[in-house]
């Protein structure tokens, strides 16, 4: 019996989606680079340099000089990479010829991340024994402290970029786990090698911040200078040791400049969190913004200065208080359509 | 190449698998403990040699007998060159059965199996892909003590597989069940040793085969 098989015009279309992502085939990155060496060498040429000696940031400054561009997002511009950095890197042919699967947990469909389950599980066992081990020889456990504060785990993201496939929040939150537990046992320290390759320093913020050393005065005084900004005063401040707590701005008092209580408060909020009121005197200098945008330029600039007299760890304390912080906010700009930077005209039914 | 493959079907017990095991063996690994009377399920029933204190107690010469069948047919498949994917839904022995599997050079799944793997493997993998050509299930129930879906994607893929079935399971569309406890790790490790050792031996046969074809 004869059997129909009508499709129609819709089934014969090609479904785009279907394939998946596209798959660069091993050919076609090959062409690629035979394709970037090529135009390497012509661009040389062109720019009359060696074609031998032909860098990456030579090739960026060519491009930049041959096809200038106004456009904002520097992704944007014209740009003339290796095809290894261009084409995200894909996971090729996971069979042999015969069709048996190189890794042994193939058919499970996500076998990076399962088969790093298994290590760690198995490191795990590995770690528990050695315990089991030291127990029944009467031997002391070492318990030395893993650094908790400087170092965190991988990142999602990290973690998918090592196991080269996608990695879901529930996967991510197990592998998380399974590592505190690892790191939880007393004789984790076998593994440590081990354990480091999924975890990651976290550079101490303070390191960023720079500390000018004290500089003295022909009377023998020592003073530190400071410069802080807020909106847009900009203000320079001199504190000096070993004085009464006088304050002059621009020349004049400080009772004469700021009449407002606050901007006093703000100015001597940095002493009052050190303990130090009445043991400096501060000469300051702005300009630009308002009233209270000098105050805050002066706090900033008052407490750059002071950090230099005062022990690392106040000056830690200081920045976790806020005070070492330039403060970002700046007066939003007006948008067309609209009476302000976030006012919209009134709206009127009819 | 025809001779290598029709030479092993002409023997009964052409990789001698009953010297592997005995019923002491067996006795020792805690293979004939099943479930309590309640949970025994009716398809069981002729495998159950008899209950005492509301445990059932599996007979072990049935389980012989088709422990052999299986280790027989197994064997037949490694030698043939064939994929086999160990199953286990078991969270105690998932570490043990992949190892097993690593061991063997053969693969394992103990992992949550999702939908379309078997059934719907070419859009998942990548076309071409090959499928397994036996399944062994240490244990045929999943986690929510239901009959574990591969079990029916592979009678549904054509894919022959050998399982152990517990006084619980269900042993309908399996090919080769092996009736006995799977819930003991010794029970467990006496298995995966069973397994590792006929598909080593299987190999091993087969290599010396074609050695001894290519001296020719």
């Amino acid at each position: 019996t004869l059997r129909l098989i009508c499709t129609t015009t819709a089934a014969q279309r090609k479904n785009v989606g279907a394939s998946g992502p596209e798959k660069y085939t091993e050919a076609f990155i090959k062409k690629q680079i035979e394709e970037f060496n090529l135009g390497k060498r012509h661009l040389a040429n062109m720019m009359g340099e060696d074609p031998e000696t032909f860098t990456q940031e030579d090739i960026d400054r060519a491009i930049a000089y041959l096809f200038p561009s106004g456009l904002f997002d520097k992704q944007a511009r014209p740009m003339m990479k290796h095809p290894t950095e261009v084409f995200p890197e894909q996971r090729k042919v996971q069979w042999g010829e015969d069709g048996r699967p190189f890794h042994f947990l193939f058919y499970t469909g996500k076998q990076s991340y399962y088969s790093l389950m298994h290590e760690t599980y198995e490191k795990l066992l590995n770690v528990q024994k050695h315990q089991d081990q030291m127990i029944a020889q009467d031997l002391p456990l070492q318990k030395e402290k893993r650094n908790l504060a400087g170092s965190r785990w991988l990142t999602k993201i990290e973690l998918e970029e090592m196991l080269l496939e996608k990695v879901s929040d529930d996967d991510y939150s197990r592998f998380i786990q399974l590592l505190e537990k690892l790191v939880a046992l007393p004789c984790a320290d076998i593994e440590e090698k081990y354990i480091q390759k999924f975890s990651k320093e976290v550079p101490v913020q303070l390191q960023k911040v720079v500390i000018e050393p004290l500089q003295y005065d022909e009377r023998g005084v020592a003073f530190s200078t400071g410069e802080g900004k807020r909106k847009t005063a900009r203000a320079t401040a001199v504190v000096y040791d070993n004085g009464t707590g006088k304050v002059t701005v621009n020349g004049i008092d400080v009772l004469h400049y700021f009449p407002v209580l606050q901007d006093r408060e703000q100015l001597l909020f940095p002493f009052q969190f050190l303990g130090r009121i009445g043991k400096h005197d501060m000469v300051c200098t702005v300009s630009g913004g308002g009233r209270s945008a000098q105050a805050g330029a002066i706090r900033l600039a008052s407490a750059r200065a002071l950090s230099s007299f005062v022990t690392e760890k106040e000056v830690e304390f200081m920045r976790q208080a806020g005070l070492l912080t330039v403060d970002p906010r700046v007066k939003e700009r007006k948008k067309p359509g609209q009476e302000g930077p976030r006012r919209k005209f009134t709206w009127k039914k009819r | 190449d025809d001779k290598l493959l029709t030479e092993p079907l002409s023997h009964p017990d052409f990789f001698s698998v009953k010297e592997l095991f005995t019923l002491k063996d067996l006795f020792d690994a805690r293979v004939h403990l099943g479930h309590k009377k309640g949970c025994r399920h009716r398809f069981m029933e002729p495998y159950i040699f008899g209950c005492r204190l509301d445990q059932d107690i599996i007979d072990l010469d049935q389980t012989m007998q088709h422990l052999q069948l299986a280790l027989n047919f197994t064997a037949h498949v490694a030698y043939r060159g064939g994929i086999i994917l160990f199953v286990s839904r078991k969270r105690q022995f998932c570490h043990l059965v992949e190892s097993t599997a690593r061991a063997c050079g053969e693969y394992a799944h103990t992992r949550y199996w999702q939908g379309g793997l078997l059934t719907n493997a070419n859009v998942q993998f990548g076309p071409g892909v090959r499928l397994p050509d036996l399944l062994i299930f240490l244990s045929t129930l999943n986690n929510v003590f239901e009959p574990h879906v591969a079990i029916r994607d592979a009678a549904k893929m054509n894919i022959p597989t050998v399982g152990v079935v517990d006084t619980n399971c269900n042993p309908c569309l399996i090919t080769y069940p092996i009736p006995g406890n799977d819930d003991s790790p010794a029970a467990v490790e006496f298995y995966c040793k069973l397994f590792r050792m006929t598909i080593i031996r299987a190999k091993d046969k087969r290599r010396q085969s074609e050695a001894i074809e290519e001296l020719r």
